[in-house]
């Protein structure tokens, strides 16, 4: 298969995160981010844990990381923006230091959805929660995933790399 | 809404506490929370889900069964709270922890709010939920007496398994209070869950 330059693939992105220690990567599918699933499954260091709606993902990685394992929620903007409770249960009440990864749709392309709604409430949404996050919107960009998620992990707090998505 | 038979929820949970192993996590939230924390003083390994998000009790149970394997995880819900997430026991049986207990404590109320009725009150069979979404080991007891009968063969089913209990309300109950700051109770809990797995 051809891949589009800049496009992140599954590969990279299990082998990156099996490198930075993750154990457990807790998700639901979009189109970008589900792409990756098959390479994250198939990595014999991680556990793709599917689960049924965002919010489970912040819960199923908080039981995780008590247990001491080392979970990743990889979800679309639009489960961020649903999965808001559970978040500020278990990085605020809890202050459990989980790292996300978050698919920022229509952040490269409109086509699909002119006028995406993602793009007004991504970014103050996750200002809002407390998030320390960072943006990439490519693999040239790869490495930011890991010098972000040490920093969050030396500094004992919640971060996220949004992904742009949304590349014709 | 129909009358049913049904137990009281501190007996109900006595029963649990009885065949609770030392090596048990036990997630409790809501309700069951305020009632176990009345029983008596907490172990290291109870995990009282106060502060919550409701209907998250089921889902930090399985993380945490997917992350210690050698312990088993009992994690008690109420069914306003199983109601609010009903896709966590199609993830459970999904991903399917032998070492994952779900009880749902089916009162037909929302307790903590003042009792009123839940969706589907009285009516809905979560056992049949549960085995619907996947779940192999279910069981469900409506008196105190089946359930002190049935607990050591239903704690004993192949996991991941679901016990419902019909359970009465508590007339003028409240939510429950936190124990502690969570900034203490989380690491000490963190650090009992990550020890030795004795008995």
């Amino acid at each position: 298969m051809t891949e589009l330059p800049g496009v992140i693939t599954g590969e990279a992105i299990a082998a990156l995160l099996a490198e930075m220690g993750v154990t457990h990567v807790v998700s639901v599918a979009d189109s970008t981010i589900g792409q990756w699933h098959a390479a994250i499954a198939a990595h014999p260091a991680l556990r793709l844990v599917r689960v049924c709606r965002e919010g489970e993902a912040w819960a199923v990685a908080g039981g995780l990381y008590f247990g001491g394992a080392t979970p990743l929620v990889l979800i679309q903007c639009t489960g961020f923006f649903e999965s808001g409770d559970s978040l500020r249960n278990i990085v605020h009440d809890w202050k459990l230091p989980i790292f996300s990864i978050i698919g920022y749709r229509s952040y490269l392309n409109q086509s699909t959805l002119p006028g995406d709604t993602c793009l007004v409430f991504t970014e103050p949404l996750l200002t809002a929660w407390k998030i320390d996050w960072r943006l990439i919107t490519g693999a040239a960009q790869l490495g930011e995933i890991r010098s972000h998620y040490e920093r969050c992990r030396a500094a004992n707090v919640a971060g996220a790399i949004v992904v742009g998505e949304g590349r014709a | 809404m129909k009358a049913r038979a049904e137990m009281p929820l501190r007996g109900a949970l006595e029963v649990l506490r009885a065949h609770r192993r030392s090596s048990d996590v036990v997630i409790t939230s809501m309700g069951t929370a305020r009632e176990w924390m009345a029983m008596g003083p907490l172990d290291p390994l109870d995990f009282v889900f106060v502060p919550s998000s409701m209907g998250e009790a089921p889902p930090l149970g399985l993380g945490l069964a997917l992350a210690q394997p050698k312990r088993r995880v009992i994690a008690c819900n109420g069914d306003g709270s199983t109601l609010m997430n009903l896709g966590a026991l199609v993830t459970i049986a999904s991903e399917a922890p032998p070492n994952l207990v779900l009880v749902i404590f089916d009162n037909g109320v929302y307790e903590v709010t003042g009792a009123q009725p839940v969706p589907g009150a009285r009516t809905v069979d979560y056992a049949a939920i549960a085995r619907a979404s996947g779940i192999g080991s279910v069981a469900r007891f409506d008196s105190l007496d089946s359930w002190r009968d049935g607990a050591a063969t239903a704690f004993a089913l192949a996991g991941p398994a679901c016990i419902v209990l019909d359970v009465a309300p508590v007339p003028g109950a409240v939510g429950p209070k936190s124990p502690g700051p969570t900034a203490v109770r989380g690491p000490a809990f963190m650090e009992a869950v990550r020890g030795e797995v004795g008995r």
